[in-house]
């Protein structure tokens, strides 16, 4: 109940005193109230109108994941027969190994986690709270090296990996781990770029917190372990849940990198080509829908559950005041 | 009520007129002269806006090279200290010091630092074997000018017979020389390698130098401590009687592993993150810069031939070859992806605004049920959404021919497949897609705004929609502006909404396929490079260094602004 309130939802007892203090003011008590009434009875069929059209395409897609009647896209919305075989041919297609896909997003997810929430929080640390020579130009150089688009470095990066040996250089095949540690380098290597909302959460804990802990005889090491991150719970769960459902959502790195290996694909590379591969559409759209439907599911869980922490992430750095 | 008209900060003309009348002044505004005013006020307002306009977009251009030119000198002077101190250490430096020019690491050794002595001479001996190994640096450097000499050579090597093992002939078989493209990757990380190298070196010398002085130091104080004791029996007025004894002023291992955890904790925090930024960053944007001077295209690439420096050739054909089509594609692509960024940025802003408003105005129940409708489609991820409506909107999909079997249309709407209307569904998508995101940002700052502000406004008479644009909208942009102009870079860069609904499509007919009427900058970038069979990579390359000047340009015009906004004070 308590996240609520950062929505300051008003009680009843305040809106009835609202009424009582306005009629001093304004003309008439009754039409005051009536037009309340009348704005009111509006602003609800206006929010309905938008959830229907903000749920449909959800609602299709989970009809369609149950569609029993053709795999393909059919003329009309609502399915004719049910069915569950959408979501057992996910883990029977030997041509789309779903169960392999989501294990390699969930792997790499789970790593890319861990490694950026490490980094990216060091890095916000050491430049919300320790004064250094260069610091502000090394802020000012990540700033400008961001201002780059993120992928046109990718062929540089495919080259580097190549040379590292983790992928293929000629035609001989390398086991799929190669490919999800270079994905995961991938995504954790730049992520100490993204510092600027957690810095933006650090700089907001007041500085007589370290003071009074140096007085103490605290290292900055120790200020950081024992006293930051203990009050920076939000940040930290916010780090986290953002890094977590990246790989999830990325298509671009996963296509550059792994190209045709279909076994080291992840989700989202796996569901675009039964959507948009080459005459796979009339096949798996039904499939691609059970598919959809199944990863979606835990990542909306998890995001309603932390969305206190998403908000107060994204509004504590991008947002002043 | 005029008490609280007078606290409006800008009065209105009719609010004028009104206040006028109440106070009986007695010179009533004729309907003529309230024409002309009015419309004399409004010209002006445009006029000084678009003049503001202007200026604010010189201003910003002409500020991307005063910044060019401050960091150019900033380094300038940067290399010059570093030359002077370079040569002013050797000459004032002692033996150690100088000789720790040639050897790393030996003043270490000499100061009975040997822990660093060995690193530093590790450093420098795996430095050396780098550079001059028969693959290593210097091979890459060596070839770094023309980026390679033959890309490969057809060699005649003898055939054997598969069964009897004898010689029957020779065969010709294709030998991959040179790869232009490996040469100036490993060039350039040879360059960065060298950096750090001269960093850790001139770092070493500094440090000796350094030491040079606290020793000198400590030589001083313990003369002047063995002159007080030789004459008075006593140090610093204590009287003792062993001799003063040299005291080491140099910090031992144990402290400067101390440093590490407290005055020099930002070494360790970013030791991980810099090598990891480096390596997949910084590396690899050095070296797509430095495509951008070549001619890597389809023809020009690796394995089967080399490409080469061409100087700025490759911005000429970017911005000035008609008959490849480059310069117009640019021209077209370059006008939708701003428009596209405005009204993405702003019907999302808006949107989502009113959107949150409404679920928070008072009186209206069920709140959280109406959030979590919409929290929903932001946690959905995004590209399972956007190909689900880019099939449920495709020209055969079950919306237009639901729309179709209830009589309402006779032929499809072209929703994806005709430039116009392909351009406004994105738009109407990217609504879908980020209204419910700015709601759930929104709600929290929108609550924060003072009531009392709507309530002065309520009394006024101002309905809902003044209040929003004269209240909630202004404060919003004062408190949001960063997030704004966040999203408005993040928009000109939405790789996913447009890729994944239209994939750039439809494509424009004149020029086979280049680009298509929805593409905006980084699809293209997409497109030309590693997203299709064009491998027009150094037109990519020069792609990416201009979205980088327009994001740039347009960050530092808005930041600008936003900054002599807040410099004002506090929202009032």
């Amino acid at each position: 109940m308590k996240k609520e309130q950062v929505f300051n939802e008003v009680s009843e007892e305040e809106v009835m005193l609202e009424e009582v203090k306005k009629p001093t003011k304004v003309k008439g008590f009754k039409s005051q109230k009536f037009s309340r009434a009348f704005t009111n009875t509006f602003i609800y069929i206006f929010l309905t109108i938008l959830s229907l059209i903000w749920l449909f395409p959800i609602v299709w897609l989970i009809l369609n994941s149950f569609r029993g009647e053709d795999t393909g896209l059919v003329k009309y919305f609502i399915p004719q027969e049910f069915t569950f075989d959408n979501y057992a041919k996910l883990f029977t297609d030997p041509n789309m190994p779903y169960m392999r896909w989501f294990l390699n997003t969930f792997i790499v997810a789970t790593f890319t986690c861990l490694l950026s929430t490490i980094v990216v929080l060091l890095t916000s640390y050491t430049f919300s709270r320790l004064r250094f020579k260069g610091r502000q130009n090394l802020m000012k150089g990540i700033m400008i090296m961001g201002m780059f688009p993120g992928f046109m470095s990718m062929i540089a990066i495919y080259f580097i990996l190549k040379g590292m040996g983790l992928l293929p250089s000629g035609t001989e095949q390398v086991p799929v781990a190669n490919y999800l540690v270079a994905l995961i380098l991938v995504y954790s290597g730049g992520a100490a770029m993204g510092y600027y909302i957690s810095k933006g959460f650090f700089d907001t804990i007041s500085h007589s917190i370290d003071e009074a802990a140096e007085i103490d005889g605290a290292n900055k090491a120790q200020i950081f372990w024992h006293i930051i991150l203990p009050l920076s719970k939000p940040i930290v769960i916010y780090t986290a849940l953002t890094s977590f459902m990246g790989p999830w959502g990325d298509f671009i790195f996963v296509n550059t990198i792994t190209r045709g290996r279909r076994e080291a694909w992840s989700v989202a590379r796996g569901l675009y080509e039964m959507v948009n591969g080459l005459g796979q559409l009339p096949k798996y759209f039904t499939v691609f829908c059970a598919g959809a439907t199944l990863i979606s599911i835990p990542i909306t869980i998890l995001f309603i559950w932390m969305q206190k922490y998403y908000v107060s992430g994204v509004t504590g750095g991008a947002v002043k005041g | 009520m005029v008490d609280k008209k007078h606290e409006n900060q800008t009065p209105s003309l009719e609010e004028e007129v009104v206040l006028k009348e109440g106070a009986d002044v007695v010179k009533p505004l004729t309907f003529s002269k309230w024409v002309f005013t009015s419309l004399w006020d409004g010209i002006k307002k445009l006029g000084l806006s678009i003049w503001g306009i202007l200026v604010m977009l010189v201003k910003s251009f002409l500020n991307i090279f005063v910044y060019a030119y401050k960091a150019v000198i900033w380094l300038a002077k940067k290399i010059y200290g570093i030359g002077r101190d370079f040569v002013m250490y050797f000459i004032k430096g002692t033996w150690k010091t100088k000789i720790s020019y040639l050897f790393m690491g030996v003043g270490h050794f000499f100061r009975k630092r040997p822990l660093k002595a060995i690193l530093y001479l590790i450093i420098q001996v795996v430095f050396i074997v780098y550079m001059v190994l028969p693959q290593g640096g210097g091979y890459w450097l060596s070839k770094f000018d023309n980026l390679g000499d033959i890309a490969y050579e057809i060699v005649e090597v003898p055939n054997f017979d598969p069964i009897t093992g004898e010689i029957t002939g020779v065969i010709e078989q294709t030998v991959f020389r040179d790869n232009s493209m490996l040469i100036m990757l490993y060039s350039v990380l040879t360059l960065v390698i060298i950096a750090a190298f001269a960093f850790t070196y001139f770092k070493q010398i500094k440090g000796q130098y350094l030491a040079d002085q606290l020793e000198k130091q400590a030589q001083e104080s313990l003369e002047n401590r063995l002159a007080e004791f030789n004459e008075h029996g006593t140090v610093n007025g204590i009287k003792v009687k062993e001799a003063p004894v040299y005291e080491d002023l140099l910090p031992t291992p144990k402290q400067e592993f101390n440093q590490l955890l407290n005055e020099k904790f930002h070494l360790t925090t970013l030791a991980i993150p810099s090598i990891t930024v480096m390596a997949f960053t910084i590396l690899p944007l050095i070296f797509m810069i430095l495509l951008a001077f070549t001619n890597y295209d389809s023809i020009n690439g690796p394995p089967s031939a080399l490409f080469t420096w061409t100087g700025l050739a490759t911005f000429k054909r970017l911005f000035t070859d008609k008959v490849g089509g480059f310069s117009v594609a640019l021209g077209s692509i370059f006008k939708w992806t701003i428009t596209w960024a405005f009204f993405a940025t702003f019907t999302n802003y808006i949107g989502g605004m009113i959107l949150a408003l409404m679920i928070n105005k008072k009186g209206i129940h069920l709140k959280k049920l109406w959030r979590t409708v919409f929290v929903i489609t932001i946690a959905v991820p995004q590209f399972v959404t956007l190909l689900l409506m880019s099939k449920m909107l495709s020209d055969y999909g079950p919306l237009n021919e639901t729309l179709q079997a209830w009589g309402w249309i006779d032929k499809p709407i072209r929703f994806l497949s005709n430039k116009d209307t392909a351009r406004v569904t994105v738009i109407l998508v990217n609504m879908w897609i980020g209204i419910p995101y700015t709601m759930l940002i929104t709600s929290g700052i929108l609550m924060n705004i003072p009531d009392d502000l709507y309530e002065s406004a309520r009394i006024d008479g101002a309905g809902p929609v003044i209040q929003f644009f004269k209240i909630t909208l202004p404060y919003m942009l004062f408190v949001t502006g960063p997030y704004l102009i966040t999203q408005f870079i993040g928009n000109i860069n939405n790789f996913n909404v447009i890729f994944f609904l239209t994939g750039g499509g439809p494509n424009n007919p004149r020029f086979a396929g280049l680009y298509g009427e929805t593409d905006i900058l980084v699809t293209w970038l997409y497109k030309l490079t590693v997203g299709g069979a064009k491998q027009e990579y150094a037109i990519g390359s020069a792609l990416g260094i201009v979205i980088f000047l327009v994001s740039a340009f347009i960050s530092l015009m808005l930041y600008s602004r936003t900054s002599a906004a807040t410099s004002e004070g506090d929202f009032a």
